[in-house]
């Protein structure tokens, strides 16, 4: 038997070894990174450029590069100017911008490694309720890359765009059926967006029938985009009470409802996770007492295939594309917001808008809407909608179809549910008493105990592996955790989750001090919010300027 | 169902284990006429993913794609080349499939971008700070409007004729509705901007005046007049900036004066994808940051004293401050903010530079050129890498005849000012690095013969 003499052996932790600090401040695979601004310069660049002056290229010769010099600093002169060739209006840039630039093998490290600070989908269950976290399939990202959608210009003439034109008419059609309205608006940039484009659309049809009225009715457990958005529109924004069940009060509605209501907004389901059971008398109410009826649609994607708004009395909703049907929320954006109307609402709908006409498909804009659409209430963004998110909205609901989408609400519902009844135990479940809940399940912090709160469960929850629920919302339940797992998890991993959630609620509810200090396996332990408000630091700046504005 | 993990036995189980005899009983609130019995009718069933691939395939067939020709368009989107790594990075799931960075200790990655977008995005326009992006250039320039309302509390806000016509649509229709008093005028097609009747309309009830730089023309005037005018009558100068590689030339807006800066990010890393998603700028000073609309990300420590980021000032919000808040925004655009950034760090001020000045150099060979087609004048003295051209007849159906010719020619001022015969000459003409010597002289070809 040979012995082999290099000194190898097969790892074995050693008893009693503690991890101490490293050199770098790296821990392995979890590795710091430094700021932009401290690890570039401006006098390194990623990218190769043809010159400007090369001959091979055109008679470019009067304009030259002066040849970059040192200079970090806004302030300092640095950088290619031009000659006196130029046709810069005298404008020519004579301070250096602070840019700091990286080779590319530099700029790849910095972004993946700061990828790696984030949670994701891609990496584990995200539960944030009302936000539905959801699998994004990557065949979405695909064909929103196809050069016919990625490298066609807004103002190409509507001939030489007609397949993109078709695509956005064919959503379109697809949100109309599934919405049971009349017709839909692409054009909203993201959900409090399609809030506006609907409200505005409500103010407009009763200006146009004499009086725009003063006042919109949220209920308390409303998303802060509906108030923020009426008060926008020009409206004062009053509460509307709900009953001990978590549900719209109808009786308190019906006595509130007046000449002065111009309309109600409503989230159903609602913020609470439950679906609104007088839905069809709020909207009936509502009519008859001539206001009109705004749907957050924000939830959509616990309904979608099993109940169309349309048939609840709804005159706009704005849906979600970035929830219900999956584009990537991308850290915050973008977004992409329709709203479909009711036959009421549409003459007022906004510019621009796909029309079909013959065989041909038509964008309506402000030149051609006096034709047929003289009271649309005008343009609300430049050029056409989030195109990039309807190729990818569009192949998730083609990849579904109509039987998949009546899947995708049922599987949400149904995860939702098991998550609920898996933790109402442990957990108040303050409407669970009142039947199922759809698409999300809403705890308290009720019985927890040391002065743990639900930011210190939230907390635990990171360590465990898991992106924190919702917290605090809606406002109408004290500590608010709001979980909404979505249909894309299997049951595996609810399993996994319910157990990590009754571990931490089970030390939440004993007192466990250590639950204060979570996060500790995170990249960051908590940060201290309050310091970022009070002295804001928004922008990096070089030490000595740093220490000058001290 | 490829997206849908859960097995039949499991719905079964789980069913049991929440007390359900089956899924209808989980409906119960629906209203019975409200509740589908079956698949919506008259829609298609679900498809492989490979017959989805193939049929949209199909449709983007039906587009003339902008790398395929000599293209020319610009006006509020330009065509750039992006280095293929931005995409890839933007494509990580841990930036693609995260949420707004609501638990800062494990969205560190976002945080660090959009702290290093706000810097880049401050530098870039001359400002004290940015927030962390807003839905487009348009909505921005809206958005500002409405902050300079709020600061001056005054009601009536001056649009220059070279303001992007779109913008002036988005901010007629919201205007409306606030009851925003806008004194907009239509440009002429001169080599020199409207900055002297901007001045002239300064009064004291003017909260802002709006200045494209440069302008829906591709002129560039110098902003400092009308800094010091606005500032004397104690309104703000919001300047807008539709192409920001044109920044790597030119002076900053805010370097010459302006209080807030707003604009287009997305010649920067964002693809042309007709018209959306981009990324809107918004930058201004310091003293003017807790009227400012949107996301910021600001610094902080954690508990054992790293520095770390957080969103910050929230209490500006919609989702704290409900109707009393400075925006309704909740949703920005962080995903087009992240390309946008890691473009920006890949050029550096140095790669930023040399891109602006291969762009201008592009543009004046190509304004030389096709001023000596016949009949054809330039109307700009100054320009970046976008120019005004006058034809002898109608630009719109030129545009459109040099289509047939295989050449996306430019933006005929018809289209975007329909019901002004002054401008219906005119043909605003882009040119950036993209564009070689040969593309020029296919559009000098085309229209030589389509005037002819």
């Amino acid at each position: 038997m040979t012995i082999n003499q290099s000194g190898w052996r097969p790892t074995a932790p050693e008893a009693g070894a503690m991890s101490g600090g490293t050199y770098t401040g790296n821990r392995a695979l979890m590795l710091e990174e430094a700021l932009l601004f401290e690890i570039g310069d401006t006098e390194t660049t990623g990218v190769d450029f043809e010159d400007p002056g090369s001959p091979a290229k055109g008679p470019h010769q009067s304009i030259t590069l002066m040849g970059p010099k040192a200079g970090a600093q806004p302030g300092a002169d640095t950088g290619p100017r031009p000659s006196p060739g130029s046709r810069l209006g005298g404008l020519e840039r004579n301070r250096a911008i602070g840019l700091a630039g990286l080779s590319e093998p530099e700029a790849v490290r910095h972004y993946t490694r700061l990828s790696r600070q984030n949670y994701a989908i891609d990496l584990g269950l995200f539960p944030l309720g009302s936000c539905t976290m959801k699998h994004n399939p990557r065949l979405n990202e695909k064909v929103a890359r196809m050069p016919g959608f990625a490298d066609i210009h807004p103002l190409q003439p509507a001939d030489t765009v007609q397949g993109a034109l078709e695509l956005i008419h064919r959503l379109a059609g697809w949100l109309v059926e599934l919405t049971g309205m009349h017709s839909v608006a692409m054009s909203p940039k993201a959900g409090a967006h399609g809030e506006l484009c609907g409200l505005l659309a409500i103010r407009s049809a009763l200006e146009a029938r004499g009086d725009a009225r003063e006042v919109i009715l949220v209920p308390e457990s409303a998303h802060g985009t509906n108030p923020a958005t009426a008060a926008f529109a020009g409206y004062r924004v009053e509460n509307i009470p709900a009953t001990a069940r978590g549900r719209v009060d109808l009786d308190a509605l019906k006595a509130r409802l007046g000449p002065d209501v111009a309309a109600v907004m409503i989230t159903n389901p609602n913020t609470c996770g439950l679906f609104e059971p007088d839905m069809v008398e709020i909207s009936r109410a509502v009519h008859e007492a001539g206001g009109l009826v705004y749907c957050d649609g924000a939830n959509f994607n616990a309904i979608v295939g099993r109940v169309r708004p349309g048939d609840l009395g709804i005159d706009a909703m704005h849906i979600n594309l970035h929830k219900t049907f999956s584009t990537p929320h991308g850290g915050g954006g973008p977004g992409s917001g329709p709203v479909v109307f009711s036959e009421a609402l549409t003459p007022f709908a906004p510019l621009p808008f796909v029309e079909k006409q013959g065989d041909d498909y038509a964008l309506v804009e402000e030149e051609t809407a006096g034709e047929h659409h003289g009271s649309s209430f005008g343009r609300m963004v430049a050029f056409h909608g989030q195109m990039g998110m309807f190729t990818r909205a569009l192949a998730y609901i083609m990849s579904h179809g109509a039987d998949g989408l009546r899947q995708v609400s049922e599987d949400a519902v149904l995860n939702a549910n098991y998550v609920l009844r898996r933790l109402d135990d442990l957990l108040d479940a303050p409407f669970g008493h009142s039947g199922p809940c759809m698409h999300e399940a809403l705890f308290s912090d009720k019985g927890f105990a040391g002065g743990l709160t639900t930011l210190d469960l939230a907390k635990g929850l990171i360590d465990e592996g898991f992106h924190p629920m919702t917290m605090y919302f809606p406002l109408v339940v004290h500590g608010a955790m709001l979980i909404e797992p979505t249909e894309t998890e299997s049951k595996a991993a609810l399993d996994q989750f319910i157990g990590a959630m009754r571990s931490v609620a089970e030390r939440a509810k004993a007192g466990d001090q250590s639950l204060k200090a979570a996060p500790v396996h995170a990249p960051r332990r908590r940060l201290d919010e309050t310091a970022a408000a009070r002295k804001p630091v928004l922008v990096w700046k070089e030490r000595e300027q740093a220490e000058a504005a001290e | 169902m490829r997206y849908l993990p859960l097995a039949e036995a499991d719905r079964q189980e789980m069913l049991s284990a929440v007390g359900a005899a089956s899924i209808d009983e989980l409906f119960v609130d629906v209203p019975e006429a409200a509740r589908l019995r079956d698949k919506i009718r008259g829609l298609p069933d679900h498809l492989s993913e490979m017959a989805v691939e193939r049929e949209l395939a199909r449709l983007s067939r039906r587009n003339l794609v902008a790398g395929d020709v000599p293209f020319f368009l610009g006006c509020g989107a330009y065509r750039h080349h992006i280095p293929a790594s931005v995409d890839h990075l933007i494509q990580r799931g841990e930036f693609l499939t995260s949420y707004t960075p609501y638990q800062p200790e494990i969205a560190q990655g976002t945080l660090q971008a959009l702290f290093e977008f706000q810097t880049q995005v401050a530098r870039l326009y001359g400002c004290d700070v940015a927030n962390a992006s807003m839905y487009d250039g348009s909505t921005a320039c809206w958005e500002a409007i409405g902050m300079a309302r709020r600061i001056t509390r005054r009601g009536k806000a001056i649009l220059s004729g070279g303001l992007h016509p779109h913008y002036v649509s988005v901010a007629r229709t919201m205007a409306r509705f606030t009851g925003d008093v806008l004194d907009t005028r239509v440009p002429e097609l001169t080599a020199e901007t409207d900055t002297p009747s901007l001045i002239e309309a300064i009064d004291d009830d003017t909260s802002c005046v709006v200045v494209q730089y440069p302008d829906i023309l591709g002129r560039i005037g110098d902003l400092g007049a009308l800094a010091e005018a606005c500032h004397a009558k104690k309104a703000l100068l919001i300047a807008v900036v539709t192409e920001p590689v044109a920044l790597g030339a030119i002076r900053s807006p805010g370097e010459m004066g302006a209080d807030i800066v707003v604009g287009e990010g997305q010649s920067i890393g964002v693809g042309l994808q007709f018209g959306g998603p981009y990324v809107g700028l918004f930058a201004c000073s310091e003293t003017l940051v807790r009227q400012m609309p949107g996301r910021l990300t600001g610094q902080t420590v954690d508990a054992e004293g790293k520095r770390g980021f957080v969103l910050t000032l929230s209490t500006r919000e919609q989702h704290i401050r409900r109707e009393k808040a400075t925006s309704n925004i909740c949703t920005s655009s962080v995903l087009c903010a992240l390309a946008w950034t890691a473009h920006m760090t890949l050029l550096g001020e140095k790669g930023l530079r040399q891109l602006a000045m291969l762009n201008h150099a592009r543009a004046v060979a190509a304004a030389e050129r096709l001023a000596k087609v016949a009949g054809v004048t330039l109307v700009n003295h100054s320009f970046f890498n976008e120019f005004t051209l006058k034809l002898p007849k109608e630009a719109r159906p030129a545009v459109r005849a040099m289509v047939d010719k295989g050449v996306l020619g430019g933006v005929s001022l018809g289209r975007l000012y329909p019901e002004a015969t002054g401008l219906q000459n005119g043909l605003v003409v882009a040119v950036t690095e993209t564009v070689t010597d040969e593309d020029v002289e296919a559009l000098a070809t085309a229209l030589e013969e389509v005037l002819a």
